[in-house]
């Protein structure tokens, strides 16, 4: 028994690092986490690394074409995460995401499919933009009410209403399929591209990307500089101060809660009319889960949410071109990505704390 | 001192917390058969100091021994193998759990959980210092100070002979607190060490043998306490000389303010919180009120700021001119937009008055921050008046976009009691306004409420340290048990008779 030494490291809380070392760490964690890959690449693989990454961003950058889909799942991802924030910020764990933006392709396409031939092409759009904001708030709305009165679990209620939403889906499309007993719909009104988005600027993802720049910011300064914003974080941060300064709790979680769905039914709205054009249960494809982790690594901040889901949306397409390229299968690619983010979540680590060792205890 | 030798000693401890020097080459010798009091402000290092004894923290640097060898208490559990306990400040105990059950909790004995044999090793252990606990009683039904007793024995079963207790006294009754230190010499006479943290001048003389005083991190001097007094002690622990009186200016004018009738008040779960209290507090007066810890203080408290639901009765505000106007039913945003400015300082401060992750600007927003029609919020006001608070108030802080919960204890409650008589209230509740809070701080609020009642504001203090009550208040409400015991003028109130008051309604009501 070594009782006499001192343990090897101890954990010390640092003071708040200054920005740019902050993201010294951050940069330096990404660079690792490369150097990782690339090792991992070449002993399972034995491809070059170096050609690995530079396919990576091939898959994301290498025609215009893929740039704009890397660009509008960016938009696509970003939308949704925008959405979670301000429950997120109100320590309201909206993981129904997914379900509030599926709803809101369900409203898009059902308006689509019953009016599309009986209302002109802009009065349909605002329409269809109407229903899907409308079904996802009353989507976030459910379990809000039921969280303001009976102070109900919002996780686990809108983890649940994912699946409703997913059933419900899934029962349209059955009413609504084409052709009979294909189970799917196909691509709604081809023909007469009704309810379709116009194409605006270089390309058909361009309004898309537009409208959630704009959001973006939006909610940036929603968040930061209004009443509002900053109720969201007094009752996050302690519902009993924000009782004692009289806010009214129950009405700010709803409130803000039909926001977030709203936003989510407009990324529904987004998807259906603005890019897919049909209908599947796996539209929403993921991002209502993957929109938390861009939301958390972007500590809720609109701005910095860019970046992070840039780097989510940019990972993925790079991946899934080496699974293609080289031969390698998907889970390679979800290896890669897993590394890069176990990274990128670890340093956080090292910029709350510093390790202190044994032989390093003179400098003070 | 000579002929003993030291049980601990702590040398050139040093430990920082960011660019915060909590403890700075700190020297200390606990020594066996002796109570020391280890004394300090707010922030001067005495908690960090004794957490590295007992395993919460790992000191940068310095040297620890326990009986001359040299040690490195590297987890509470090491700490424990080395005879050391520490008593913390908030319990920590599980409240479904018996006393029993708590107290062997995280033991590693070998071979079945023998829960009899614990109670009566419990048992010898009460009868040899005299505590009184029943190893059968769960937690929840404990009152405050026999839960610390329960802490206490946990610490002792443990084998502990150096016994580290922070705070011990903050939330005892005057009975309560003699009975503790009666316990605690017999500790003493029985060879253990104990250390004692406290504020509180009059116990440190009472019970101590030695005092260690530290300042700003670092080690000032220890002694006799026998050898020094109160003033030098305090003159010591700030670094300058304070007097220690409490103003109590005679009030000017006072009118009735707030008249409370026959107020019924039930906790959610149903349990009477207060019963029929009726009492008027008026302008330009301090009303204290006195009572043991949980006895409603609380919800009378809250009842008048519009935050806790009431059965039955009856809360009026006067005008000046006479006029009634009912705040029941009322709450705190509607009671604002009656024109009635009241101030409520609550208990607690960081979950309640303030959020601890904003800065120092936004928490001065929570009151004002709805003024005006416009979208977004007001961002200069608050930072105007939170660097005229920082100034006037004199606050301790980087700035003012630090977040409160980076502050010291004092500095907490000067941010927010700023904040809270900013907007120039006619009525000011405050609930324990000094506690935690060194003498420096504690008499700058005994000052900023002073100048509030000259100002012709009514002030509701509750308070605990029944000294301070004693000599701050114009007349002194006492409750036992949710009920009124009493209303006696400050002047002239003797210490033990609102003791025997707070507990003589109790009888089978205390347990509360």
């Amino acid at each position: 028994m070594n009782k006499q030494r001192d343990p090897l490291f101890h954990i010390v809380k640092r003071a708040a690092l200054p920005w740019y070392k902050a993201w010294g760490i951050r940069a330096a964690a990404i660079v690792l986490a490369l150097i990782l890959c690339a090792l991992i690449t070449t002993l399972i693989t034995g491809e070059d690394p170096i050609q690995v990454y530079v396919t990576i961003f091939e898959g994301g950058f290498g025609t215009a074409r893929r740039a704009w889909i890397l660009f509008h799942n960016l938009a696509m991802l970003l939308i949704v995460a925008l959405a979670v924030t301000p429950a997120f910020r109100m320590r309201f764990w909206n993981i129904g995401g997914e379900g509030q933006v599926l709803i809101g392709c369900l409203a898009s396409a059902a308006c689509m499919i019953t009016l599309g031939d009986k209302l002109p092409n802009g009065v349909l759009l605002a329409v269809m933009a109407l229903a899907s904001i409308l079904a996802g708030a009353v989507w976030a709305g459910i379990p809000a009410i039921f969280k303001a009165r009976w102070n109900t679990n919002e996780t686990l209620f809108t983890l649940m209403m994912n699946y409703v939403a997913t059933q419900l889906a899934a029962f349209f499309i059955i009413i609504w399929e084409v052709p009979k007993g294909s189970g799917t719909i196909g691509i709604i009104n081809q023909s007469t591209m009704a309810g379709w988005l116009p194409q605006v600027g270089p390309s058909k993802y361009f309004l898309n990307i537009l409208i959630v720049a704009v959001l973006t910011v939006l909610m940036y300064l929603y968040l930061n500089y209004t009443k509002h914003g900053y109720e969201i974080a007094v009752v996050g941060e302690s519902e009993r101060t924000a009782r004692y300064v009289g806010i009214k709790v129950g009405r700010v979680i709803i409130r803000t809660l039909l926001l977030s769905g709203a936003i989510c039914g407009l990324a529904g709205f987004l998807l259906v009319s603005g890019s897919d054009h049909t209908l599947t249960t796996s539209l929403a494809g993921g991002r209502g889960f993957t929109a938390v982790m861009v939301s958390w690594l972007a500590k809720f901040n609109p701005l910095f949410m860019i970046f992070t889901s840039f780097l989510l949306v940019f990972l993925a397409r790079g991946a899934a071109e080496i699974s293609t390229s080289f031969g390698l299968n998907q889970s390679f690619s979800d290896i890669l990505t897993g590394v890069i983010l176990f990274f990128i979540i670890g340093c956080e680590f090292f910029i709350n704390y510093k390790l202190s060792f044994r032989s390093a205890k003179k400098e003070g | 001192m000579d002929n003993k030798t030291a049980a601990v000693t702590m040398r050139n401890i040093t430990k920082t917390f960011g660019p915060v020097v909590a403890n700075d080459k700190v020297w200390l010798d606990i020594y066996r058969g002796e109570i020391l009091a280890l004394l300090g402000e707010n922030g001067s290092g005495k908690t960090t100091l004794m957490n590295m004894l007992s395993g919460i923290y790992f000191p940068d640097e310095g040297e620890i021994t326990v009986d001359g060898k040299k040690v490195v208490i590297r987890s509470p559990k090491d700490a424990f193998d080395l005879g050391i306990g520490m008593i913390h400040q908030h319990f920590k105990l599980v409240d479904v759990l018996t006393a029993a059950e708590n107290i062997v909790l995280g033991l590693k004995e070998p071979g079945r959980l023998d829960l009899k044999a614990a109670a009566k090793r419990i048992r010898e252990i009460c009868d040899a210092y005299g505590f009184e606990v029943d190893p059968n009683q769960k937690i929840y039904d404990m009152s405050v100070s026999q839960k610390q007793t329960v802490e206490i024995v946990k610490v002792l079963y443990r084998g502990a002979d150096i016994l580290i207790l922070d705070e011990p006294t903050a939330v005892l009754t005057p009975q309560e607190t003699d009975k503790l230190f009666a316990v605690l010499r017999n500790m003493r006479n029985d060879g253990k060490a104990i250390v004692i943290i406290t504020h509180k001048m009059n116990e440190v003389e009472e019970l101590s043998d030695r005092v260690a005083i530290l300042r700003h991190g670092q080690f000032i001097g220890d002694m006799p306490t026998k050898k020094t007094n109160a003033q030098e002690m305090t003159n010591m622990m700030v670094g300058h000389a304070v007097t220690l009186n409490i103003n109590r200016p005679e009030p000017k004018d006072p009118k009735p303010r707030i008249e409370v009738k026959n107020l019924t008040v039930r906790s959610i779960d149903g349990i009477l919180k207060l019963e029929d209290v009726s009492f008027t507090a008026c302008s330009g007066e301090i009303l204290g009120v006195a009572g043991i810890s949980g006895c409603g203080q609380k919800e009378l408290l809250e009842a008048i700021a519009g935050l806790q639901p009431v059965e039955s009765g009856s809360i009026e505000y006067i005008e000046d001119d006479g006029s009634r106007e009912p705040l029941l039913g009322k709450d705190p945003l509607s009671i604002a937009q009656m024109g009635v400015s009241l101030s409520f300082v609550p208990e607690d401060r960081l979950g309640m008055g303030l959020v601890a992750n904003m800065d120092l600007a936004d928490n001065m927003m929570l009151r004002s921050y709805r003024r005006g029609r416009s979208l977004f919020t007001d961002r200069k006001s608050p930072k105007a008046l939170a660097e005229d608070v920082v100034q006037r108030l004199e606050v301790n802080t980087p700035g003012i976009s630090t977040p409160v919960r980076r502050l010291s204890g004092g500095n907490v409650q000067k941010v927010l009691v700023g904040r809270e008589i900013s907007s120039a209230p006619t009525v000011l509740l405050t609930a324990y306004a000094v506690r935690g809070l060194d003498i420096n701080s504690s008499y700058t609020i005994y000052d900023l409420i002073n100048k509030q009642k000259e100002a012709g504001v009514a002030v509701i203090f509750v308070g605990e340290d029944l000294d301070v009550l004693l000599e701050l208040s114009d007349r002194i409400l006492v409750l036992c048990g949710g009920r009124v015991s009493g209303i006696v003028p400050g002047r002239g109130a003797k210490k033990r008779e609102v003791g025997m008051m707070m507990t003589r309604l109790g009888g089978g009501k205390e347990d509360e």
